[in-house]
Order: structure tokens, then C-alpha cells, then sequence
């Protein structure tokens, strides 16, 4: 069976009829770019993960595997891109398998605007395709309704306006692989820092001709938690008391037994 | 919950359509769109604006879509429908060429678009224009609008930006201009469409279509589209 189990819409519509809220989806506020340079592309994105106004996940990973040289950034919907990259992962492989060829990013764009362009808009998955194939290098946007762009540089998600104006500004032709990580990097910084709904740390994805592919978890971490300059925990006797009794082993003794565990007392007890 | 019906009206006075009914976040062509006629094919343009809402989405789109080697059409109305919509044509065609042994009249793919955008009407939002040139009848244009409706024009403007230009291509148009002129014409009307329509704008993209194939152009607004001119 393919498809969608409706199962849970019909639960959440009888629970809303007896005026329960609905259950919000886990949405990818995001900040995802991509851009070409001179021996391949390189795709990046921030890691927060939002619900309404809450931060649901500090550093979740929006940079998807789809094959060893085609990866996907994806925002929208957090459950939908996972799925959806995750479906088009697998189908790819299984062409590959039947066709004893490398994937091609137009295929798997090609995949993945059919299979959305089908749930009209439904599935929101926005997605940033890149890789690296026999033709060369490819990158795309694919929209939640189907529609697909190829261009050098693109962005996604809540940030990509701000993250678009780093690259229209900065970018230009014929970059080297260090100059594109950089300038990626910084548009995903853009968005962090400038739109909400983006925040945390940047991920980065570098697809090359010929070498094997690098994905650079947390690339860089601008919003490390500092040192707190001060704590509120009070110091031990601040609190007066008017008297002191101590129970020792022996006395519990008396009401219950008590059993000495061999080897380390500070581990605990996981299997005997 | 989104939601879309027909917004399409019929009046005594014709057909009232309303474009501004796309699915919230969708991405829309708010478009300058044309093809003509010329002595020796057809010319396609287009400018290449793609929005979501306020945002341009692409700056550079290339909103002329190859579906045969000699057969091409201008996509106006929502980028995912006539995407789609296009990829099924070219598809179709490539098996009738390969049946056939032969290359399809762009009468036969202007069919094809019709079926589509008849029978899925209530579905989409797809303005679309057809040209191509075949060795049998020369160069065509056919233009779908809205309902499904199939019109084979000696030239043919479209989108948003079309209303603008309408004076413009009743003025200027004569039959069996040459190549030149053709560019001239259809460049002409597509910079007044992005001087005056908002959703329109970015460069400016032909193709010329003749006996000789399919060839590119493209203008740039630095230099108020003049050049680069032929590419490829």
C-alpha cells in the first residue's frame, strides 16, 4: 500500500467536532540556500525547528540524504520533507539499481514535482534539490504545488529573503569551492540572525565532481550558550534549622533490610 | 484549508476572469506573454517574472517551453500547472514522433494542450500559448485561454501584463514582416507590458522559429533591451 492513511484526520476531526484543539504541525521556519561553483554545488541550512511561537528542536538537520551525490534541503513542513526526500531516496536508488546508472538530479527533481504537484500543495515540503551527476552539476527549488526553478544561486524557506540578499549582493560567476562554503554559509547566517522563524547553527552539504561528498554538521555555531556570569543557588547553611538528628544504617536496620550492592554504588542497576 | 473554485465569469458583455484566485503561497507567472507570426515562422517572448505573492521568486525565469524540436509554448498563469501541463505535451509528443516517424504538426500539439486544459479546467489556471513551425504549414499560433478554448491567431498576446499592450500590437502589427521586424515588434510590446505591468518584468526572452530550427534571444534591461541579442 502507497499513499496517505487518513485515519488520523478523521480522529482529529471528531475530537475538534467535540471542540478539542487541533494538533499543530512541526513546521521548518527555515533559512535554505544553495549555490554552484566551479567543481560542483553546495547546499546549506540553519537547525531550528519550530511549532507556532515555540522552538520545538535547537538543532535539527534539514539537509537530506536523497543519493551518496544528490542531497536536499528542505523547509515547509518538517514531517512532509522527511518524508517526501525520503520516499524520492528510495525510488532513486531502486532506478539506479534498474537502470546500473548513477542517479541524475533532473530525475529525482522530476520525481519529486510530480509526486507534490499530485497532493496539489497538500504535502508542504519546500525543497532545495543539488548534486552531481554524468551531466554535470545541477541545482533546483521544487515549491509545495509542483513548480520547479533552475538557477546558480537559490534560497528557501521564512529566511530567503534575507538569505537572498547576501547573494544578490556578493554572489558572482565562477566561484571555487571555499568561496562558495563561505558565501552559502554567511546567507544562511543572514537568515539565523534577521528572521525569526530561523535560528541556531549552520549546516553545510559540499556535493564535488569526482570526490566524495561532505557533509559538514554544524559548520559554524553562532549562538553558543555563553558561561552565566552568576548563579542563584544559595550556599549550603543558609537556611537556619533549630535541631539536627542523624539516621544512620544501624538505625534503619530495625525496620527494613538493608542490602550492600557489590562493585561501583554510584553506577546504577541496568542488567543483573 | 485551501480552496479554489471556478472565478471565471460569463457576462453579457464576455468572459470575466479572475487571475487572482491562485492557492495561498502558490507561485504564479504574472506574465507578459506573446507570439506572432512572421514571413518565414514564428517568434515567441516572454519577460521573466516569477512571484509568490510580493516576492519575485525568479528574476530570470524562462517561461518558453520546449515540447518539440520545432514546437514551443509561452506558460502563463500558475508555474506548477503549466509546468505540469507542458512536461505531459512534450511526453505525448516524443511518443508520436517515435510512432509516427515523423515530427508532429503544431496543430496536433496545440490538440494535446487543449484536451488538457479543457478537461482539467476546474483544476487549473493555465493561459498558455502555442507556436511552432512545421514544414507542411509553416509557422502557427495557437492560444488556450482560461476555459479551454483553442484559437489559432495570426498572433497572440498573453498574461497580465498583455492588457497594457493591446493599443500597442493593433497599431504596430502588419502580416509578412521579416525576421527583423518580428524582433522588433515583439520586443517593442514586451517592454511596454513590463514598463506598465508590475507582476512583469526582468529580461526579456525570444525564440525565433523557422525552417532553420529554433534559435534564442535574449535583452537585458541594463541596456534597456537592446543586447546581448542572439544566443546559441
Amino acid at each position: 500500500m502507497t499513499g496517505f492513511d487518513f485515519s488520523n484526520y478523521n480522529r482529529n476531526a471528531a475530537l475538534q467536532a467535540k471542540g478539542a484543539p487541533g494538533p499543530k504541525a512541526t513546521s521548518t521556519g527555515t533559512t535554505i540556500v544553495g549555490c554552484i561553483f566551479d567543481n560542483g554545488v553546495v547546499i546549506a541550512a540553519d537547525t531550528r525547528a519550530t511549532s507556532g511561537p515555540i522552538v520545538a528542536d535547537k538543532n535539527c538537520e534539514k539537509l537530506h540524504y536523497i543519493a551518496p551525490k544528490i542531497w536536499c534541503a528542505g523547509a515547509g513542513t518538517a514531517a512532509d520533507t522527511e518524508f517526501t526526500t525520503a520516499l524520492i531516496s528510495s525510488n532513486i536508488e531502486l532506478h539506479s539499481l534498474s537502470t546500473g546508472r548513477p542517479p541524475r538530479v533532473i530525475t529525482c527533481m522530476t520525481m519529486l514535482k510530480q509526486h507534490l504537484f499530485r497532493y496539489q500543495g497538500h504535502i508542504g515540503a519546500y525543497l532545495v534539490v543539488a548534486g552531481v551527476d554524468p551531466t554535470g552539476t545541477g541545482l533546483y527549488t521544487v515549491h509545495a504545488h509542483g513548480s520547479t526553478d533552475k538557477l546558480p544561486y537559490v534560497t528557501m524557506g521564512s529566511g530567503s529573503l534575507a538569505a537572498m540578499s547576501v547573494f544578490e549582493s556578493t554572489w558572482r560567476p565562477n566561484l571555487n569551492k571555499e568561496d562558495a562554503i563561505a558565501l552559502t554559509s554567511e546567507a544562511i547566517k543572514a537568515g539565523i540572525f534577521n528572521d525569526l522563524g530561523s535560528g541556531s547553527n549552520v549546516d553545510v552539504c559540499v556535493i564535488e565532481k569526482e570526490k566524495p561528498t561532505q557533509l559538514l554538521r554544524n559548520y559554524l555555531r553562532p549562538n553558543e550558550r555563553g558561561q552565566k556570569e552568576r548563579d542563584y543557588r544559595f550556599a549550603k547553611g543558609t537556611t537556619a534549622y533549630l535541631n539536627e538528628k542523624v539516621f544512620t544504617k544501624e538505625d534503619l536496620r530495625k525496620y527494613v533490610t538493608v542490602e550492600e550492592i557489590s562493585g561501583d554504588p554510584n553506577l546504577m542497576e541496568v542488567d543483573s | 484549508m485551501v480552496g479554489h473554485g471556478l472565478t471565471g465569469m460569463l457576462g453579457e458583455d464576455g468572459i470575466h476572469v479572475d487571475m487572482n484566485h491562485l492557492k495561498s503561497g502558490e507561485v504564479n507567472l504574472g506574465t507578459s506573454i506573446m507570439a506572432i507570426n512572421f514571413k518565414d515562422g514564428v517568434i515567441l517572448g516572454a519577460d521573466s517574472r516569477t512571484t509568490t505573492g510580493a516576492y519575485i521568486a525568479n528574476r530570470v525565469t524562462d517561461k518558453l517551453t520546449q515540447v518539440h524540436d520545432t514546437i514551443w509554448c509561452c506558460r502563463s498563469g500558475s508555474a506548477a500547472d503549466t509546468q505540469a501541463v507542458a512536461d505531459i505535451v512534450s511526453y505525448h509528443l516524443n511518443m508520436y514522433a517515435i510512432v509516427n516517424n515523423e515530427a508532429p504538426s503544431t496543430q496536433v500539439a496545440a490538440s494535446l494542450f487543449q484536451e488538457l486544459c479543457y478537461e482539467n479546467k476546474d483544476m487549473l489556471s493555465a493561459g498558455i500559448i502555442i507556436a511552432g513551425y512545421d514544414p507542411r504549414h509553416g509557422g502557427q499560433v495557437y492560444s488556450i485561454p482560461l476555459g479551454g478554448s483553442l484559437h489559432k491567431q495570426p498572433y497572440s498576446i498573453g498574461g497580465s501584463g498583455s492588457t497594457y499592450i493591446y493599443g500597442y500590437c493593433d497599431a504596430n502589427w502588419r502580416e509578412n514582416m521579416t525576421e527583423e521586424e518580428g524582433i522588433q515588434f515583439v520586443r517593442g510590446a514586451l517592454r511596454e507590458a513590463i514598463k506598465w505591468d508590475g507582476s512583469s518584468g526582468g529580461v526579456i526572452r525570444l525564440v525565433v522559429l523557422t525552417a532553420k530550427g529554433a534559435q534564442r534571444h535574449l535583452y537585458l534591461p541594463d541596456t534597456d533591451y537592446t543586447a546581448p541579442g542572439r544566443t546559441q
